[in-house]
Formats: C-alpha cells, structure tokens, sequence
C-alpha cells in the first residue's frame, strides 16, 4: 500500500487550518473535530493517508461527515461515539467489512471528523474529499455527480438515536436527513455514500487532505519568517484577491437548519470607496462589489484576516474585522452542467448565471 | 476634574495625576510582592510631585496586569471545579481539553459533566438533576474546592440551568465562589467555559488585590470613586471587578496604547511598550489598538475575548544579557523589580541590559562607575543585538508598507538607540508612565442587550433603536455624548421564538465627562 503520508496528533494543527481555509467561511470551525481526532490519534495511533488510486476496486470505502449549522457545533459537542456508531451502525448494514475511510468535505469541521473515525478503526484514510471545499447539503458531492447513491446511509445523534436511511435520491436523503438533524437538536454524525474502490478512483477529489496540511504548514511557514501569509497562500492556491476592507454590516438569519446572510465591506488601501457584499448560506457564496459579480459558487472564496491570513469563518464575522476576501478556480468536476445544476448560483436561490473565476 | 490613574505593572508600579487633558505630574514606584506597599508609594509620590491632597482627586482608574500575570506565571491560583450541564452530549471532549497540561494540573483538573443544557432553538437537552448536582457538591466539599464554574450547553441563548444550578451549588456550599459562563462569555463552549474557569480561579486572588486597592487608596487619604480598567479599554468598577477578574485580561496592552496616542497625539501608528520583562508592540488605528479576529490565548487557553493584537518579546530595562559561544543572548530571562538591588549599576552582580545602555552612554542611571569593567565590543553587541530585537517586532508589527510612526512608551525605553527599521520615532513627554495615562484617560461604556420582534420592525429600526439605547447608557454611565461611538454590533437570531425574534447587543464607548 502506498502510504502518503502517516498523520499525526501534532499534523492535525495544520490539517484543520488547511480545512478551514477550503471550509471558504463555512463546514464549521475546525477546532473541535481537531481536538476530537488528536483524542483518537493520541489513543489509538497515527493515521494512514493513501492515495485513492491504491485502492482494490471492490474495496469498500464510506465517508463519514457531521451534519448541521456550524454555530450549534461549536457550542454543542458532540457526545463521542456517534461517528464511530454510525460508521458501524452501516458496516452491519452493508454485512460487510469496510476497507477504507473518506472524507466527504475537505472543508471545515468535517476536514478533521473523518480522522477520529480512521484512528479508532485503524484503517486507511483516502486522500481525497467530495467537494475539494465546503457545501451545506449532503447531496452537493462529487460523488453526486458519478451517480452514486448517498444511502444506505447511518445518522446518530448524542442521544444514541440512529436513523437508517434508504432514499430515491440524494436530494430526498438531504430533505429527510435535515429534518431529522434539526429534531435531534443541529448536529448530527453520519456515514453514508458507501462505495467501490472503483467508484471512488473516478468520484474522489483527490489529494485535498494533503492540500489542507501544506496550506496549514505555508501559512505557518510565512508567519515564522515574517513574510507575507496571504500572499503565500494565494501563490499556493493560484488564488487572486478579491477585495481587503472592513466588515461595517452583519446580516444573519437561521432558516431551515442554515446560518444564511450577508456581510458588507468597506473597502481600505487600493479598495478605498468600494463596498463588497459577501452573501453566505454557511459557506461565502457570491462577492459582489458595487453591483458588479466578482465570484459565485463554485469556485471557491475564502475569507482570510488580512495579516496573519487566518481563515475566517461566516459565523465568526464581527463588525469591524479587517479582511481580505481571496478566490480561486473549483474543481473541473462541479464546472461541468451538472456540477452548476447541483451547486451553481442559481441552486442557492441567486439571480446570476455562473461565470468561471480565472 | 482631577484624576489619577494608576498602572500596576511586573515591575513597576506608575501613577499619573491628570488635571483634564494636562499630565501634572507622573512617577513610577516599584511593585512590591504585597501590591499595595508600592500602590501606597507611587499615589504618595503623585500628590507630591503634583503639590495636592488626596482629597482634591475626584476619580482613581486602576490598570492592573496582576491577573494575567497570575495566569501566565502560574501562581496565586485556586483550585476550580468546573462543573458543565450538557449530558448526554458534549461528552467527547472534557473542560480544560486545550489547556496546557501545567495550568490544568496548578487548578486541580476536577471537572464534573452533569445533564442540562440548552439545544440551539432553547430546547431542553436534558432536565436540571438537583440529585446529581448535589453528589457533585458533597465530592467538591471533600475536595475543598472553594471556586466553581458554571456552563451550560447554548447558556447565551437561555442561562436559567446555569442560575438554577448555581443557587443549588450555592447553597449546599456556602462561602463558594460561584461563577456562571454566560455572564463572561458569548456563544463557543470551550472557549466560554475556559473563560469562566479562569475567572473562578482568580477569585481569591480578585479578592485580595482589590482589597489592597481600596486600602492603599484610604491609606493616602482618597474616598471617591475608583475603577479597574477591561480589555477593551473601558472602565468597570471595583465591586464587579471582584466578580469578574478574567475581564482585566489584556487591559495593560490597550492602555499602553490608548496613553501612547493620546500623550503623542498621533493615531496611526506601531506602539512598542518596553517594560522591566518584556515589550509589547502592537498597532494603532485612529487611537484604538487593533483587534485580534482569530481566536486569542492567554496563558496558552484559547478564549473568544475581543482583545488587542498585541504580542510580547522578552525584551525589557531588566532583561538578562549573556555572553556565549554562540554569541550574545538578551533575556527573555529578566530581574524584574528586583533591577534596583541586581543590576550592576545598582550594586548588584548581575548584568543587564540596563548596565550596557548607561555604560554606553545611552542613559544616566545608578552608578556609571560600577560598569567602568565592561568590555567595549561586548556593550556594542548587545546594544546591536537590542536593535535587531526591537526592529525585528517592529517590522512584525508593520500591516503595510506605510511608513508609519514608531511610538516607544515605557520604563525600557532607554534601550532605544535611534530610529527601529527605519520609520520615524516617537518618544512623547511622560513616554514611561503611557500604561496609567491610558488607564486615566479610559472609557466609559454603555450596553444594550435586548430581544427585538423583527415582525414589528426592520431590522435597521432595530439596530438603530439598540444603538441609540446604548449610547445613553453610555451617556448615562458618564460619558461625554460628543465622543459616543458603537464599538460592537452582534445580532443572534432566536428561531425558536415566534416573531422571527433576535437578540441585539450593542456596546458603545465615549471619554469620562472632564470638568
């Protein structure tokens, strides 16, 4: 087996800045799915990172992810044992052994969770994600887009209850799935999207969880010699800056289990008397600047404090921050027709057609 | 109006007695290990040098590092039971799993999960089990844990399980220190619940430092008002100060940089407060230091406090210079106070980095005579090894390329040799005593945090209405209505109310009224 690289507990640091970075403002803060997977590092031993074209084709891999408004994760934990629950809860389904861990969103908290899963179970996790970012609903992988089904999926909550879905799609699983995880208060812990080694050689994003470590050491890199980390990372994710200005309005509103709004900037330096409106529906969406569309969905934007290039997340916007807002080209796979029917502008409800950010 | 503020440093203990916007008189004293003998020395040594009373003061503002020092050195702490309703979720990670494992051992690590908590639309995780809470009080007793902290899962949403838990722990253990996280910290578990366990530590200590405030301000005569000043550069005074020591965290940054401002009248500019131990340095915008976005450590906890972006090098008047193989070495090992017996030029045997300016000629201090030995190319390098030190946090400090000022306050200033990375230099009149010019120019604050029924109106209307509120709080709280400003806006939709409820807080700020 080809072993990129082993992960561990003091490489979760890095991971989790780098996951925060792709979350583009959303998938939850990092922190305590890092804090959960050093716990599991630290008890059970590194992580095995493998590339997904290792993989035996009828191998069986399962992603594993948490589910819900970022807020309620940071001050809900969770109970412990849900993921590793669910993740067993669909072995017993499937009534076969898993090979192999994924993760389903390199961005945000869900960059971390399937860590905890992989060093409890002591098997391999893919390098690679079904996003290459963050996305609020469970349908909007690649994955998806491959036709793979996201049931039979496992959800548990801290309460011990677990919910066995089997769905027509995965649009309907996303519906039921969010209903449930409101009623179980937010948060949920889930394992779904249960795979071949083939799907998974075609349907992976890959190389996103040793992308979000190199983002974790550049950025760690930059501040140590005092070089600029927002120009680093731009240069390492062929990124341009969008704007550098200060956040003077906050606009939040929980609907349906999501953190939507819109944050507006003014600008400050070469942005002086402009304004940008970031809309976010978890993740940073559309930046707008004076009317005029500077990047949608897909293609990533990420928000970044303008001196240490900290990533930040919607839900941490406070009036007043200075902020440099970056974007950067998505993966081919969501530019193609189907990848902007599933996450394109127009699915989040905005009046604009998607233009590729080069 | 007459007023004196008053900075207790590591090292120094500095007072400043303000008539209005005029300095009459600034001094430093050192700080004794009982905080009020040198209390006590710098107000006598004020109303002298400003030829007045006591009882011509109108007003005392107090900045005190004494609390974070106690965090970051690691002493004077209580043990704390941290006590979190929750169960069953948030069992993954226990209180004080950040934490570094030193400060977790001095407090003891005992900490209790008990069931409670809210979930995000104010449902009932689970019920208050007074049972429960009752056999954790019987193992704190027997632990003789005398501080507890309080938090409960989503309290910013609704703090009842927090108040209700903290009466029952409250009464079955009297003479407790009780804190509850909701009344410190906002929506974050972890970083809320160590806020309220640092807090609960320091109760002891807040006790006594506050009680020695109060006496050394009756020991000289004076029986008016006086405040402590918070991290974001306002006042609060001593009773809740009592309460709430985790709130003075960070405070010594933001008045060195509100006095730096203020004495040079400049606003923009990159401030370097060289202490006894360390430098601070930090940026200035339009007056105010510039907030950190990303979550701030203190003593290695993460918190969610709004603080100034403020970093430290072991740079100061006391630090510790050493010659080796590998060249010179300046602190971050220091004297401290005790430079007035250490320091060569006072007699001492140890050399710092005070004996290499004054034998260099940098400085007039102690006795030149004693320093008559030290070898010319040993002074030259430490002092080029000081300037790279100083440029090297300067330059850190820089978030542009605009030359912007350098404004060098403190009692190390004298280390200073000339111009740092090249920007103009700023050495204001009473450059040494900034901290306790910023704690007696600090502001007055006023808050509002309400539930507004976005049914009946906008959200602007909203905003406006609280932002108005808050100014006359503030205004009310004696605040010149001129220099009012909104500092801080948050609205947190209550989805679990009908009425698209949300709750606004707003915090405004404005200059004590003067005269």
């Amino acid at each position: 087996m080809n072993i990129i690289r082993m992960v561990d507990a003091n490489d979760m640091e890095d991971i989790a800045i780098g996951g925060a970075v792709l979350g583009t403002g959303g998938g939850g803060d990092p922190h305590v799915g890092k804090l959960m997977a050093q716990q599991a590092i630290r008890k059970y031993g590194p992580v095995k990172l493998m590339d997904v074209m290792e993989l035996a084709d009828d191998a069986l891999v399962v992603p594993v992810c948490m589910m819900g408004a970022p807020t309620v994760m940071t001050e809900k934990l969770p109970q412990g044992d849900e993921l590793m629950n669910a993740f067993r809860a669909l072995e017993a389904v499937m009534g076969r052994k898993i090979d192999a861990v994924l993760c389903g969103e390199a961005g945000g908290v869900n960059s971390t969770t399937p860590f905890v899963v992989a060093a409890s179970s002591g098997l391999p996790l893919i390098d690679g994600d079904g996003m290459g970012r963050a996305y609020p609903e469970l349908q909007m992988v690649t994955f998806t887009l491959h036709g793979v089904s996201a049931t039979p999926m496992v959800l548990c909550d801290d309460k011990g209850n677990s919910l066995v879905l089997e769905t027509v799609s995965n649009a309907w699983t996303e519906r039921l799935a969010r209903a449930a995880t409101i009623e179980m208060g937010g948060s949920a812990l889930l394992a779904f999207y249960p795979m071949s080694g083939a799907v998974a050689k075609k349907a992976v994003v890959a190389g996103t969880l040793s992308l979000c470590a190199r983002i974790g050491e550049t950025l760690r890199a930059a501040r140590a010699e005092h070089s600029d980390p927002v120009k680093a990372l731009v240069d390492l994710l062929g990124a341009k800056t969008l704007f550098h200005g200060r956040i003077m309005d906050i606009e939040r509103r929980t609907e349906g289990g999501f953190a939507r709004g819109k944050a507006t900037l003014t600008g400050v330096e070469d942005w002086r008397g402009q304004t940008l409106r970031l809309d976010f529906q978890n993740e940073f969406l559309i930046a707008e600047s004076d009317g005029k569309v500077l990047a949608t969905t897909p293609d990533l934007i990420a928000v970044v404090e303008a001196d240490s290039g900290a990533p930040v997340t919607t839900d941490s916007l406070k009036y007043g921050q200075r902020l440099m807002a970056l974007a950067w080209p998505c993966n081919p796979l969501w530019r193609t027709p189907g990848g902007i029917e599933l996450v394109g502008p127009r699915y989040f409800k905005y009046d604009h057609d998607y233009v590729p950010f080069e | 109006m007459i007023r004196i503020g008053i900075d207790v440093g590591g090292t120094n203990t500095d007072a400043v007695l303000m008539d209005g916007k005029t300095v009459l008189a600034g001094v430093k004293a050192p700080t004794s290990p009982d905080v009020m003998t040198g209390v006590v020395q710098a107000l006598r040594d004020v109303l002298a040098s400003a030829k007045t009373t006591a009882d011509k003061v109108d007003v005392v503002m107090i900045g005190t590092t004494h609390f974070t020092n106690a965090v970051v050195q690691r002493r004077d702490l209580a043990p704390v039971a941290a006590v979190r309703l929750c169960l069953p979720a948030t069992a993954s990670l226990p209180p004080m799993v950040d934490w570094p494992e030193d400060l977790r051992d001095v407090l003891g690590n005992h900490w209790y999960l008990a069931h409670g908590g809210n979930e995000f639309d104010g449902r009932v995780i689970s019920k208050l089990d007074e049972e429960e809470l009752l056999g954790i009080a019987d193992d704190i007793r027997a632990k003789g844990i005398k501080s507890v902290a309080i938090t409960s899962v989503f309290s910013p949403v609704s703090s009842e399980f927090e108040k209700q838990a903290g009466e029952i722990l409250g009464r079955a253990l009297p003479d407790t220190h009780i804190t509850l996280s909701a009344d410190i910290g906002r929506i974050g578990l972890l970083e809320r619940e160590n806020a309220a366990i640092m807090n609960a530590c320091l109760r002891d200590l807040s006790q006594h430092v506050v009680e020695a405030f109060r006496g050394a301000l009756a020991d000289v005569g004076f029986t008016g008002r006086f405040y402590l000043t918070q991290n974001d550069g306002t006042l609060m005074d001593a009773v809740f100060a009592e309460r709430f020591p985790v709130l003075t965290f960070a405070s010594g940054p933001t008045n060195s940089m509100r006095g730096a401002a203020f004495l040079s009248g400049v606003g923009d500019a990159i401030v370097v407060d060289i202490g006894g131990t360390t430098s601070d340095v930090g940026s200035l915008q339009k007056g105010f230091p510039r907030q950190a976005t990303v979550a701030v450590e203190v003593g290695g906890v993460r918190t969610n406090f709004r603080m100034p972006d403020v970093f430290s090098i072991g740079l100061g008047g006391g630090s510790l210079v050493v010659d080796g193989p590998d060249g010179v070495k300046v602190g971050p090992r220091s004297v401290g106070y005790r430079i007035v017996t250490e320091a060569l030029l006072f007699g001492g045997s140890t050399l710092t980095t005070s004996d290499i300016v004054v034998a260099d000629g940098g400085a007039e201090l102690g006795d030149r005579a004693k320093l008559a030995h030290l070898d010319h190319a040993l002074i030259r390098r430490a002092r080029d090894r000081i300037a790279f030190m100083l440029e090297d946090c300067v330059e850190r400090a820089r978030i542009s390329a605009d030359p912007l000022p350098v404004i060098v306050v403190g009692g190390g200033s004298i280390l200073v040799e000339g111009p740092i990375a090249g920007l103009e230099l700023i050495l204001p009149n009473h450059f040494a005593v900034a901290n306790a010019v910023g704690a007696a120019i600090a502001q007055v604050s006023g808050e509002v945090d309400r539930v507004y029924a976005l049914a009946e109106m906008t959200r602007d209307a909203a905003l406006d209405d609280a932002k108005r509120q808050a100014t006359e709080a503030a205004v009310a709280a004696g605040a010149r209505r001129e220099t009012v400003e909104i500092v801080d806006v948050e609205d947190v939709p209550l989805a679990y109310l009908p009425g698209n409820a949300t709750r606004v807080r707003v915090k405004a700020v404005g200059e004590l009224h003067v005269g």
